[in-house]
């Protein structure tokens, strides 16, 4: 008689959407691992058609209030490549700050309020206990840091009103923006506190060989820790198996629809491969362009990069966070108001663009058509989650197994943990686990 | 007792969630005040646990657009003393709610090839159109300041004050220089209710009415009509009042009289 077993999370708690996770275990193997978003769509290709180019960036932000930025940069580059402008140095240099605000404050919020509780066995980071208030309390002002940045930049913290195509409205005054400084110093040294921390947590052991997706900028072009430029680079094994430029991205991924989810799946083709994208993959492909403190905090925190563990997520955003401080900290000093004309200025035109950027939590795709009158005749946006969604699915099924032996509540907290860790933006679901143990034959 | 708050997310960014989080976890310093008033019990973003309803007050994130939705709100009010919309979508429908002026399969296949499996449904409501709502907070997103002066005013049993003017007093209050006269940008400042401080005109840029119209009955018409005589493209404001709070009725009777589609 064979023995099945069901594990079920109706409602994910602690991530960013509404997503349930389903498993089927039969005679101790997995037939299906299934994380499901149900986050009702709210088809924003369709609603940017018809609309002006200047209403995008505000628009798009709307899809996400944890990476608004992502959403408007990547949106804002690909209509600039879509009427053919280039912006100044300048305004590149202010794009990337603010960039790192966000990474500052989403990477803040999911390692100190949704990931560590899973280590430090607790249920929620409002009621982490005492002995973690100066780990919580350094992680919520470095949140609080990341969001000031982008209010001093972008006029608020939850999608900035500054952001336009071209540039920006304005152009923060200089001392607004190096007023800063002593904060993000201050954020600097906190995070590298932060990765010592978190990379001396208890990590499962498991691991499963990906293949990872981020940009990649190492070029006289541009050479950086990518956010806002680069060519799409996967590497797997040690191995470089995809160098394109972004302008070839839809050759070579294909998103395919799933019934169980609103969210597509997204697979790079040829062999309709899952990937991985966000800090894993931003580390595996580019952890040569860190600068030198976020290097050294990774260098030093026992990690061999890139890594095949996803429970490493934890400590890789915090090198980010470090990289994102230090980079902050550079841009900062630099910045000054009267060298920046805030924005190049177009004329609108029928034309196609596409681009991607690095969102906190990995690549995000837009392509744009320009119609005759001007307005948005067509847009194709690709989010991060989805293009990890098919990963997460692979791993739950490689790492089940090893908790099998565990009780139905543990085994299935251990599951969520695994997903939480891929920081997946959705808006979690129903927040009922269940574990349904039966053999066929009797009632489930 | 302490009161019980509760935390839920229909339709949405998740933006006006992530205020609530920054009002409760600015914590700690601040936190103090507001965490100590209040138990959160339920708020599956923030935290596993989930405490037994009812509870005292009741936060909304979100539109409602599928049946599913429609059902589950309406046992959140059963369990809520309270009732708070949260945003845009909550009391407005959203950006979401262009979908209310077209059809749903349109915007299906415009996004999925194989719109069979997507259950939804034809609009994007707000909260209010399926159930009684307390207190709408308006905003795309809203204001922390707002929601915490929201949360303590139901924590001790009052009913909240928020400003009854409009955007244009904020500008006032800072004083930027009007970009509608100055600088013969189109600007909903005059229509739109305050909150923001006055954030996009002292960006040198128009206010899109993310906080919804003013209380005291807005007067788009003459608004609009201005704007055309001063040369104002007639599409383009139909646009401008069709965004984050278009299915509120004072800004979608405008956008319909603009465009040709109302009695
Ligand atoms: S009102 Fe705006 S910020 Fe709030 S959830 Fe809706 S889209 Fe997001
Ligand atoms: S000025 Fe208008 S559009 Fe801008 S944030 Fe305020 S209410 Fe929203």
């Amino acid at each position: 008689m064979s023995d099945v077993r069901k594990l079920t999370v109706a409602a994910l708690t602690r991530v960013e959407g509404e997503g349930a996770l389903r498993v089927r275990v039969v005679d101790g193997k997995v037939e299906i691992a299934e994380f499901n978003i149900y986050e009702p769509p709210r088809f924003f290709e369709r609603l940017v058609k018809g609309r002006e180019i200047r209403e995008v960036p505000d628009i798009v932000a709307r899809i996400c209030g944890i990476c608004p930025v992502a959403y408007q940069m990547s949106a804002c580059h690909a209509l600039e490549k879509a009427l053919g402008i280039r912006v100044t140095p300048e305004i590149d240099a202010l794009r990337r700050l603010l960039y790192c605000g966000e990474w500052l404050q989403s990477h803040a919020l999911h390692m100190h309020l949704l990931d560590a509780p899973d280590f430090l066995g607790c249920e929620s980071g409002f009621t982490m206990p005492p002995e973690h208030a100066p780990f919580l309390e350094r992680g919520l002002r470095m949140k609080t840091i990341g969001n000031q940045l982008i209010s001093v930049i972008g006029g608020r913290a939850v999608h900035p009103i500054n952001v336009t195509v071209g540039g920006f409205y304005k152009a923060p005054s200089g001392a607004d923006v190096r007023g800063m400084l002593p904060d993000l110093e201050w954020g600097l040294a906190a995070a590298e506190a932060t990765v010592a921390q978190v990379s001396r947590f208890e990590f499962p052991q498991f691991s499963a060989p990906h293949e990872y997706v981020s940009l990649h900028a190492d070029d006289d072009a541009c050479r950086e820790y990518p956010m806002n430029h680069g060519r799409v680079v996967a590497v797997a094994g040690g191995h470089t198996t995809l160098d394109i430029p972004v302008a070839d991205y839809a050759t070579h991924f294909v998103e395919r629809q799933v019934p169980q989810s609103t969210a597509l799946h997204c697979l790079i083709e040829p062999g309709s491969r899952p990937y991985c994208c966000g800090p894993l993959a931003r580390m595996a492909t580019s952890r040569h362009q860190l600068p030198p403190r976020a290097a050294a905090a990774a260098a030093a925190c026992g990690i061999d990069w890139p890594t095949d563990n996803p429970f490493h997520g934890i400590v890789a955003r915090g090198i980010e966070l470090v990289a994102a401080f230090e980079e902050a900290v550079r841009l900062a000093r630099g910045y000054r108001q009267e060298l920046s004309v805030p924005r190049v200025e177009y004329r609108p035109q029928p034309g196609a663009g596409c681009h991607a950027t690095e969102a906190p939590r990995g690549l995000l795709y837009h392509r744009y058509r320009i119609g005759d009158d001007g307005l948005i005749a067509e847009a194709v946006i690709v989010p991060p989650t989805s293009q990890s969604q098919a990963r997460v699915e692979e791993d739950l099924k490689a790492y089940l197994p090893t908790v099998l032996d565990r009780d139905d509540a543990e085994a299935t907290r251990r599951c969520e943990h695994l997903i939480r860790t891929y920081d997946p933006c959705i808006s979690c679901a129903t927040h009922f686990l269940r574990i349904e143990r039966h053999s066929p034959g009797r009632p489930s | 007792m302490r009161p019980r708050l509760a935390v839920y997310k229909f339709a949405s960014c998740d933006g006006c969630q992530l205020q609530v989080i920054d009002v409760l976890g600015r914590a700690r310093p601040h936190l103090g005040e507001l965490a100590e008033l209040l138990d959160i019990e339920h708020f599956l973003e923030a935290r596993s646990r989930i405490g037994a309803g009812p509870y005292d007050v009741g936060l909304v994130e979100g539109s409602v657009s599928t049946p599913h939705d429609i059902e589950r709100i309406k046992e959140i009010r059963q369990q809520c003393r309270f009732l708070v919309t949260i945003g845009a979508c909550a009391t407005a429908g959203g950006i979401q709610a262009l979908r209310n002026w077209g059809q749903i399969d349109d915007f299906l296949s415009a996004v999925y090839a194989t719109p069979a499996y997507i259950d939804t449904l034809a609009t994007s409501d707000p909260v209010a159109a399926h159930v009684k709502v307390d207190f709408e907070l308006r905003g795309c997103p809203i204001d922390p300041g707002q929601l915490a002066s929201v949360i303590s005013a139901f924590c001790v049993g009052r009913k909240p004050r928020l400003p009854g003017y409009s955007v244009c007093v904020e500008c006032k209050e800072r004083g930027t220089v009007c970009v509608a006269v100055a600088k013969g940008i189109p600007c909903l400042g005059p229509v739109t209710q305050a909150g923001c401080g006055g954030i996009c005109p002292a960006h040198d840029r128009e206010c899109f009415g993310c906080y919804g119209p003013d209380r005291q009955e807005p007067n788009l018409v003459s608004l609009t009509g201005f704007y055309e005589r001063h040369g104002a493209n007639r599409d383009s404001l139909g646009r401008l009042v069709q965004s984050f709070n278009a299915w509120a009725p004072e800004f979608r009777t405008e956008h319909d009289r603009l465009s040709g589609d109302a009695p």
